[in-house]
């Protein structure tokens, strides 16, 4: 079956493309820097809950570390691209083989050295997904959210004792600022547009299949562990890229920032939109960060700090009392079928 | 000699801190039987004990009241948390109510942060000196702090009277054949929202005196306290069989046992006296199981997690549900 190509299919998402080049084309002239900052961060969130609906929504295997995964990246991209003075000044025990690294080249305007930091850091962080999917994705329900929450605090454990190559519990700073708006809605797209393509995929349809049944899946030859395996590792990866582009953004941070209160923010945008659905990742991106940001905004001015969790907390039990399936559930608000004709 | 005493003083903190697991891991024990909900809120009762206890303590209530107070307003949280959020959810998938009792726990962290805000408290904040509980005893040459002893004691006095409970009366009986199996006991008449209200009751006020005396050897309070605690809980009541009464209480024992080893042998190499062993494994031992080592403990302990999880979910007195974990 070979689709043929129609410009009534790629009309929408060009058009979404557009619409969001000409808004980010606007911020970066406007000079306004909480604007850029909180688009910035918008497309950090929808990378890491994009990745956390591959595995946690498509396949249905409940994972609480990823996080961890995004640590690890922001961790080991920014040692790639800290500065050769810096390094030795705040990492003097790194071994040799990564005390002279510094990837600071560029093509032309371009620097390649950061992408090829981030791609470094996320393939590391893969091979580490790889490891303990081959353990933790045999269990699944709550169990595995709680073997994947152990993964979480390993990880933080190791980043605070592995000073040699964290600095442990201070702030690891003077991160070059590579990360700009282009950046992050560059991997946000191809996040994207990788994610949704996964779900129309026969490996999609696998992660599905066997999430809603794994008797029924099985007993048809869709075997559990490869598409939950690959769904963790991809994630895994995408994960730490935002963990990448995340360190420099920042770039000052600690291993206090990559702990359960991010985890639950992710978790909170990826059940608010619905499990299982993209276009409902992208909506419950925009509606948390939107509202996060007006909620500190009134905690700032009231004073009444802890009110602006509190509020989030409760709109996330009610989600789950009164729409368990999250605003879209599995529906998908397709792009591609806008200027198809009905 | 001295390794003896050194032993014997390992062995009482393993068994103080497992009865401080044991009277946690309980509660969640007692909760997940029931419902198949891992109540992750319950470590955010337990801070909230704390700070029920401090704030008696500072209005310079007598201490038995104060530790009323205490018992009683967590076990009123716990039955609160259990109507408003809990019931609602009853019967949702698994996950589902994984995620409400986080929700829950974000709700009460914050609330106590917004409140001891508006009280002009700091965080932490020092919990008040308890003089019957600080200090040491000393038998012979061993020294153990008092609050270890307490502990210890609390932890098995409140476990037996836990286990007549359940054994001899009937709202315990009827605990435990929802526990076995929900829909038939209801079948059979038992008032299941009176006999999950018992368990969070019971769960709250058994993790209320286990706060007490977690405050008073960690010193100072935040709001945050309770995460720790809860997952090492967990980590008791899946190490011991998860869903029994039994079964958490080992595994509580079990994991300060297994705690307790994993702080005192690194750095075993730097105490042992001349002569015990050969100077070659004296030196292995102390390259091998330095004493930094210790600060990766909580990671080696999960370790042992998902160990369990993978090779015995039934844990140590549980029976094998492979089933229902994969």
């Amino acid at each position: 079956m070979t689709a043929s190509f129609s410009w009534r299919r790629v009309g929408g998402p060009l058009a979404a493309i557009l619409a969001l080049s000409v808004v980010l084309t606007i911020l970066q002239a406007s000079g306004l820097a909480f604007w850029q900052g909180l688009f910035v961060n918008l497309g950090i969130f929808l990378i890491l809950v994009l990745s956390l609906n591959l595995s946690n929504g498509f396949t249905g295997v409940f994972s609480l570390g990823h996080i961890g995964f995004m640590a690890l990246g922001a961790y080991a991209s920014a040692v790639l691209t800290l500065p050769l003075r810096e390094k030795g000044d705040y990492l003097p025990n790194l071994p040799g083989w990564l005390a002279g690294v510094h990837f600071d080249f560029y093509l032309g305007p371009f620097p390649s050295g950061f992408l090829a930091a981030t791609l470094i850091a996320a393939v590391f962080v893969s091979l580490i997904a790889l490891l303990v999917g081959l353990v933790l994705m045999r269990l699944s329900g709550h169990f595995v959210a709680v073997a994947t929450l152990g993964f979480l605090v390993i990880v933080r454990v190791v980043l605070f004792n592995a000073d040699n190559f964290t600095r442990g519990s201070r702030t690891f700073s003077n991160v070059t600022p590579y990360t700009n708006l282009w950046w992050v809605w560059a991997w946000a797209l191809l996040v994207l547009y990788i994610v949704w393509r996964i779900k129309r995929s026969s490996f999609g349809r696998a992660m599905l299949a066997q999430r809603e049944d794994r008797w029924a899946a099985q007993s048809i030859g869709i075997a559990v562990m490869p598409p939950r395996l690959l769904a963790f590792v991809i994630s895994a990866f995408f994960t730490a890229v935002a963990g990448s582009l995340y360190a420099h953004f920042i770039t000052s941070f600690s291993p206090t920032v990559f702990y359960f209160d991010l985890t639950f923010r992710v978790i909170t945008m990826l059940v608010v939109g619905g499990m299982g659905s993209v276009s409902g990742s992208v909506i419950g991106v925009i509606l948390v960060v939107g509202l996060a940001e007006l909620l500190r905004r009134i905690e700032d001015a009231t004073l009444l700090y802890g009110i602006s969790q509190i509020i989030l907390a409760m709109i996330f039990i009610f989600i789950i009392v009164f729409r368990r399936e999250g605003l879209l559930g599995q529906r998908e608000i397709a792009l591609d079928r806008w200027f198809e004709r009905r | 000699m001295n390794l003896v005493y050194y032993a014997l003083q390992q062995l009482i903190n393993a068994l103080s801190i497992g009865s401080l697991y044991a009277l946690m891991a309980v509660g969640l024990a007692m909760v997940f039987g029931i419902l198949r909900l891992i109540n992750f809120a319950h470590g955010d009762l337990m801070m909230i004990a704390a700070y029920f206890a401090a704030f008696a303590l500072f209005a310079n209530l007598p201490l038995p009241l104060a530790i009323g107070i205490m018992i009683v307003g967590t076990i009123l949280v716990g039955l609160i948390m259990e109507r408003v959020a809990y019931r609602p959810i009853r019967g949702a998938p698994d996950v589902a109510a994984l995620l409400t009792s986080f929700a829950v726990g974000q709700i009460l962290q914050n609330g106590t942060l917004l409140i001891t805000r508006l009280l002009q408290k700091p965080s932490p904040l020092a919990f008040p000196v308890i003089g019957i509980l600080s200090g040491v005893f000393a038998f012979g040459p061993i020294t153990v702090p008092r609050v270890n002893v307490v502990s210890l004691i609390a932890g098995i006095v409140l476990l037996v009277l836990l286990s007549l409970f359940v054994t001899r009366s009937n709202l315990g009986l009827s605990m435990r054949a929802a526990a076995e199996d929900l829909h038939a006991a209801q079948l059979m008449g038992i008032d299941i929202n009176r006999v999950i209200a018992t368990a969070f009751a019971i769960g709250s006020g058994l993790a209320a005196v286990a706060a007490l005396l977690y405050a008073v050897q960690a010193g100072q309070l935040t709001p945050y306290m309770g995460f720790t605690p809860v997952l090492k809980a967990f980590i008791a009541a899946v190490i011991g069989g998860f869903g029994t009464i039994a079964g958490a209480v080992v595994g509580g024992y079990a994991l300060g046992a297994l705690e307790v080893f994993l702080t005192a042998i690194p750095g075993i190499g730097d105490i042992l006296p001349p002569g015990l062993v050969s100077p070659e494994v004296q030196t292995f031992l102390k390259t091998w199981l330095p004493g930094s080592l210790t600060s990766y403990r909580d990671a080696f302990v999960f370790v042992a997690l998902i160990l369990m999880l993978l090779f015995r979910p039934g844990g140590i007195v549980g029976r094998r549900e492979r089933e229902e974990m994969q």
